[in-house]
């Protein structure tokens, strides 16, 4: 079982490495809007620090958001899903496997880069850390949550923006507890609280999402 | 061992085919034909339970294919009319991975062997989109070289090949077929299989499906 994921996992970092365009496009996304709140907003460091937790965690969701679409989509283009429905196993591991990969490609470099985004928003080094903490928990919720919608909108026209409509509502409690972490430590209340719930909704996405989606993907091969 | 019974097929607001029914045991093959349209691809895809008929029952070795689920699947072997390889990989690549994430690994050598038998060596480390039409198709059916499940659906499996090729996948599913397993296929070309029974199975004839023996 564990080999299979293993398998699943080797393969689409494989193919995400020769396509390093798209991990590269969402990275620079995630720090171009970043980086145009405190242009926009003026160099107040009271209202930036204020700020930061929201910003950077709304675009965190919108940079996952990015890549989604095509998280079953190449598959099913090329006739490769239809060999994983068959394969000998359950669909639900194999989503598993691929949502791990979908996290360390576009969940994983967002918590790289948030600490270095944070110092823009002159947020101070425990905050910075519980930032970092709080992307690291919540975006392996973002990549179980969105699998379930990118299966869901799989094949149909337009699915990117429905896609978009679906999963973001759905993000609205990893977003809540992840800037509320961040929030709770600047204003010295301890994050410990928003963090656990952030954790239970990570275990939620990555155990319990993988078996609604491989469900939807069998409706979307019929 | 698979066995049809009265499959009724609805796409969008049309019936493509009702009544279909037949049986098939070890080494032999069912040779399925009809016009463009009719259907052929759908009923393919309804015996490897991908897509669930209207009516009608699928049975392997006696048993719905639908409660047999994995232990059906891990005797199937399915090629769609898409290729199911990765163009950012190679060929080599692309089997081992394939054969992988079926369960069937391949080692490396297992691999390039399979590769040689369809005429793609010296092509292994080349990424898939170099390669024209044939070859990806070759590539695809490198994976029967060492294939050993007792079932296989085969959709076109001659498409894009050229005469050599044809022959060499001819020749594979013969031997599948000596070995005792089973193969259903769609194709417009008559091409004749070495060894077992072949069976033909027209489609979108006036009664809907009239059995030849």
């Amino acid at each position: 079982m564990l080999k299979l994921i293993r398998a699943v996992i080797s393969r689409d970092l494989r193919l995400a490495m020769r396509r390093q365009a798209d991990i590269v496009a969402a990275m620079f996304f995630f720090i171009i809007v970043v980086s145009l709140f405190p242009l926009g907003v003026g160099p107040e460091p009271d209202q930036l620090r204020k700020l930061a937790p929201g910003v950077l965690w709304v675009a965190a969701l919108l940079a996952t958001m990015l890549s989604l679409p095509r998280l079953f989509a190449d598959d099913h283009r090329d006739g490769s899903l239809e060999q994983l429905a068959l394969a000998p196993q359950p669909l639900g591991l194999i989503v598993i496997g691929k949502i791990v990969a979908h996290w360390l490609v576009a969940g994983l470099p967002l918590v790289v880069l948030a600490p270095v985004l944070g110092i823009q928003f002159d947020l101070a080094g425990d905050a910075l850390a519980v930032l970092t903490l709080s992307l690291l928990i919540g975006t392996p919720a973002l990549s179980g949550i969105g699998a379930i919608g990118a299966a869901l909108t799989l094949g149909v026209r337009g699915g990117g923006v429905l896609l978009s409509l679906l999963v973001l509502p759905l993000y609205i409690p990893v977003l809540i507890f992840g800037a509320g972490a961040v929030d709770a430590t600047v204003t010295g209340l301890g994050a410990q609280a928003h963090l656990s719930l952030l954790g239970a909704l990570a275990l939620g996405g990555v155990f319990f999402a993988p078996w609604p989606t491989a469900a939807a993907l069998r409706i979307a091969l019929e | 061992m698979l066995e049809a019974s009265n499959l009724e097929c609805v796409r969008g607001e049309r019936r493509l085919f009702a009544g279909v029914s037949f049986r098939l045991e070890g080494g032999e093959m069912l040779a399925l034909q009809g016009r463009n349209g009719s259907g052929k691809t759908s009923l393919l895809r309804m015996l490897c339970g991908l897509t669930p008929p209207v009516s009608g029952e699928i049975r392997w070795r006696g048993k719905p294919i639908g409660k047999l689920g994995e232990e059906f699947r891990s005797e199937l072997f399915y090629l769609g009319h898409h290729n199911a390889i990765k163009e950012d990989l190679t060929p080599l690549e692309n089997v081992v991975a394939s054969t992988t994430l079926a369960q069937e690994a391949l080692d490396e050598n297992a691999a390039l062997d399979a590769l040689e038998r369809v005429g793609l060596r010296g092509r292994e480390d080349l990424a898939c989109r170099y390669l024209s039409q044939g070859q990806k198709r070759r590539t695809a059916l490198a994976r029967l070289v060492h294939e050993r499940r007792a079932l296989w659906v085969l959709d076109e499996p001659y498409v894009a090949l050229d005469a050599a090729a044809v022959e060499l996948v001819a020749g594979l599913v013969g031997a599948h077929l000596q070995r005792g397993g089973l193969a259903v296929l769609t194709t417009h070309q008559a091409v004749a299989v070495a060894a077992g029974g072949v069976r033909e199975l027209w489609l979108g004839t006036d009664d809907a499906a009239h059995n030849r023996p």
